[in-house]
């Protein structure tokens, strides 16, 4: 492994885009920066900035409003950079999947790494789905 | 003209510097998980975000603005903070530099980083940005006052030496500044100039992350954005290393005084960790009159207090 993948292995730097979200996953990403889970050790951390982003996680169905702001997000993000979608509405849609507001889950918007599924899903899940994401990009 | 080169790029300069500050800053991240009872991040940490920024991401220059001056800003910034670097770190380490009258050009090589962050992020054309970049110049307005009030302290409790290396041997020979009253007030009002020269939580209004995300930095990605974070590893040396020199005797390389050395700078490193996690983000009012008012009026007590012989 070249010295390029391992620094960005272990400088993932993340950037929380929230949808039109339930505020559940948010409240669980959250809590992976919290002393229990401590993203920190793994060199993540929560960043303002897209500029700055090596991760998007994106969570919440994305409704039409949604839809210009994820994809200027995206676009500004420094590439390379990965997306996450996370729980069951940035994955398919979810429950609003039929909404009139919805503007399709978030692999018809912009392409996506990696899913993590649930409803929401636990901090354990967050983190072993970024583990997942790191092991099928740098082996 | 080679010794120079070397003295600038290897030792103290930018290289030197650059490391040390870079393990001073994975310090400063493992005492903050600390104190949240947290793991914190490896020590090779610092160097990771460095070379990831430097080798990996992608610079993205802004569509409207002046690229050159927003591009060429993280490098002006840089070559400050090593400059200041060889002229704080030389007389510390007991090396002359033969250059009297070094103190008043540290002071003005110490501005030059925020300056050039300043017209940087003036020049890349982000509302937020530029918002973030009048809080700085409000925040330098502000403490540059009492940073300039303890230089002058300091010249004038050791008889009016304007060299660093003349300060820093008086002091080996009756004693260190921050045994006289009037040193520890200078020690308290310098610690807090020092985390607002290093936008450190109390004042990082400019940088704010959950207001202007990042602020004077939102649009720097990639190689300059890396030039800021060695800038910020280099600053967090030379600023103990200047508090080190002024009021606790210097950093001498010999013998056991290695040691001595390492420990005043982890233990002024450590302070400002721990008031950077006991304290909220004040407000630009509030910061420019805390300094302004209160760490003036502190200075001038100090002052008053030196010549009385306290």
């Amino acid at each position: 492994m070249g010295i390029k993948s391992l620094c960005l292995k272990k400088s993932l730097w993340l950037f929380h885009f929230g949808g039109a979200s339930c505020n559940n996953c948010d409240i669980e990403i959250l809590a992976c920066l919290t002393p229990r889970f401590d993203v920190e050790r793994f060199g993540m951390l929560l960043i303002g900035s897209p500029r700055h982003a090596d991760v998007i996680l994106v969570n919440g169905s994305i409704n039409k409003r949604d839809e210009q702001r994820l994809l200027e997000v995206y676009e500004a993000a420094a590439k390379p950079c990965f997306v996450v979608a996370i729980g069951a509405c940035g994955c398919t849609g979810g429950i609003f999947a039929e909404g009139h507001t919805f503007a399709g889950p978030v692999d018809r918007i912009i392409p996506v790494d990696a899913y993590i599924p649930g409803c929401p899903p636990k901090p354990e899940a967050i983190l072993a789905g970024v583990v997942k994401l790191v092991k099928a990009k740098f082996g | 003209m080679a010794e120079h080169l070397f003295y600038f790029l290897i030792f103290p300069g930018l290289l030197f510097a650059g490391v040390a500050g870079g393990l001073l800053s994975w310090f400063d991240r493992k005492v903050t998980a600390w104190v949240q009872f947290r793991r914190g991040p490896v020590i090779m940490q610092p160097f990771y975000d460095f070379l990831k920024l430097l080798l990996v991401k992608e610079t993205i220059a802004p569509a409207r603005g002046s690229v050159l001056t927003f591009l060429s800003a993280p490098v002006a910034g840089m070559f400050g903070a090593s400059i200041s670097a060889v002229f704080v770190l030389l007389p510390a380490f007991g090396i002359t530099s033969g250059f009297r009258g070094d103190i008043i050009v540290i002071f003005y090589l110490l501005t030059i980083p925020s300056l050039s962050w300043i017209i940087g992020a003036l020049a890349s054309g982000n509302p937020l940005a530029s918002v973030g970049a009048s809080r700085e110049i409000k925040l330098l307005i502000g403490f540059e006052l009492t940073f300039l009030l303890i230089f002058a302290t300091v010249i004038m409790k050791s008889d009016m030496s304007i060299s660093l290396y003349e300060i820093i041997a008086r002091q080996q020979e009756s004693g260190a500044l921050i045994g006289s009253l009037s040193g520890v007030l200078l020690f308290i009002a310098l610690l807090f100039c020092i985390q607002a020269k290093m936008g450190m939580v109390p004042f990082d209004i400019a940088e704010a992350e959950t207001e202007l995300s990042e602020g004077t930095f939102i649009e720097y990605s990639g190689p300059p954005y890396a030039l800021i974070k060695f800038t910020k590893y280099i600053m967090l040396l030379v600023l103990p290393a200047l508090a080190a020199a002024f009021l606790l005797g210097g950093l001498p390389l010999t013998g056991i005084s290695i040691l001595w050395s390492l420990l005043k700078i982890l233990a002024v490193v450590l302070l400002l960790t721990l008031i950077r996690n006991t304290n909220p983000r004040v407000k630009v009012g509030q910061a420019m009159r805390f300094f302004l008012i209160w760490m003036n009026a502190l200075v001038i007590i100090a002052i008053i207090l030196s010549r009385l012989g306290l």
